[in-house]
């Protein structure tokens, strides 16, 4: 996690952890060239695998230009050409994590680039969700998008950070959906149990976001946690924070862990 | 779970978040100046809260939500501020 101290490794792997899966996100500021990105594509899949190693845990990564970045066409243009270089790194998962930001006509189109490099080279897709008030419009953008081409599997596509007014679409449209534990802008653990308990516990996962903002690294174990305290079975918990991501993430030959 | 349980597990947790939202908008009032779209919304959302229809997370969110469905002509900013308004289009 190339935004975190070697210290979150350790505790994820005392609590438990067994492997971190890490999208090409913002670095809070934005990249002056695909350069840059070069750069920053091969510290996510040459050196954090070898950081996390250290601490036991496998690291894999998803590349793309961030949504946050996308209003520049020409840039991801570039950038986006770059990718299918990495793609047959050992780490590399796939295309993520792409989607929209601010819900604009270059984001759009991005995003449809993006989708086009997934279903070309057979990849698995992770979709971000806008934050806040540009969530709702943004997923009903994104599963447009997806729908509209016929070379996507939904099966192959985890769309993140959905919350209660975005869970169902995406589930009805038939693809998987992740919540993502975060303190302010997205879901608390409480919620994302109160989701599972309402929408059940196929195609559906936990994930922390582990950034530069205010994160905890161990949201999901702690979240592993509170469903025990209400009772949930130890089958229903392991499904949810270990088995549903292995089995999606497993259409990747190349993941591989216990 | 039955009520009881949700009840003896989140009841504390919820009274405190309560009187957290109770104090923010004493504050609000306190300062000078008048509501802008965010207060606004944050009132209507409020109301969401006393119905006795179900999903009230789910309503609440979907009150600070971006309504509309045409992608915006150009990004003007990066972040997003907690409820939509309307003149962003």
């Amino acid at each position: 996690m190339v935004s975190r101290v070697t210290d979150d490794y350790e505790r994820m792997a005392a609590a438990g952890c067994e492997v971190v899966c890490e999208p090409a996100f913002w670095a809070g500021f934005d990249r002056s060239s695909a350069a840059g990105f070069y750069d920053y594509f091969r510290q996510l899949s040459e050196h954090e695998p070898k950081r996390a190693a250290k601490f036991g845990l496998k690291h894999f990564c998803w590349l793309c230009i961030n949504p946050k970045e996308a209003e520049d066409v020409k840039l991801a243009e570039e950038v986006i050409a770059l990718i299918p270089e990495f793609l047959d790194q050992q780490n590399v998962l796939g295309i993520g994590e792409i989607g929209l930001n601010k819900n604009s006509r270059n984001e759009l189109k991005v995003l449809e680039m993006h989708v086009d490099l997934a279903a070309q080279h057979d990849q698995l897709i992770l979709v971000h969700t806008p934050h806040l008030e540009d969530k709702l419009k943004g997923t009903r953008l994104i599963l447009d998008v997806l729908k509209s081409d016929r070379r996507i599997r939904a099966d192959r596509v985890i769309i993140d950070h959905v919350e209660e007014h975005t869970v169902g679409l995406v589930l009805d449209a038939g693809f998987w959906a992740g919540m993502t534990l975060y303190p302010e802008t997205k879901c608390t653990p409480a919620r994302a149990i109160d989701i599972l308990e309402t929408y059940g516990k196929e195609r559906i996962w936990l994930n922390s976001a582990c950034d530069w903002g205010v994160s905890d690294p161990l949201a999901v174990p702690k979240t592993a946690v509170e469903m025990k305290k209400r009772g949930h079975q130890a089958t229903m918990i392991d499904k949810v924070v270990y088995q549903n991501p292995k089995k999606f993430l497993g259409q990747c030959g190349k993941f591989k862990i216990g | 779970m039955t009520r009881q349980q949700v009840l003896d597990l989140y009841f504390l947790d919820a009274r405190h978040k309560l009187i957290e939202i109770a104090a923010f908008l004493d504050r609000a009032e306190r300062a000078t100046g008048k509501d802008d779209f965010r207060l606004k919304t944050f009132r209507t959302a409020l109301g969401k809260l006393s119905s006795r229809q179900k999903e009230k997370a789910k309503r609440v969110l979907l009150t600070f939500s971006d309504p509309t469905t045409k992608p915006l002509n150009k990004a003007e900013a990066k972040g997003a501020v907690g409820a939509w308004h309307s003149r962003q289009g």
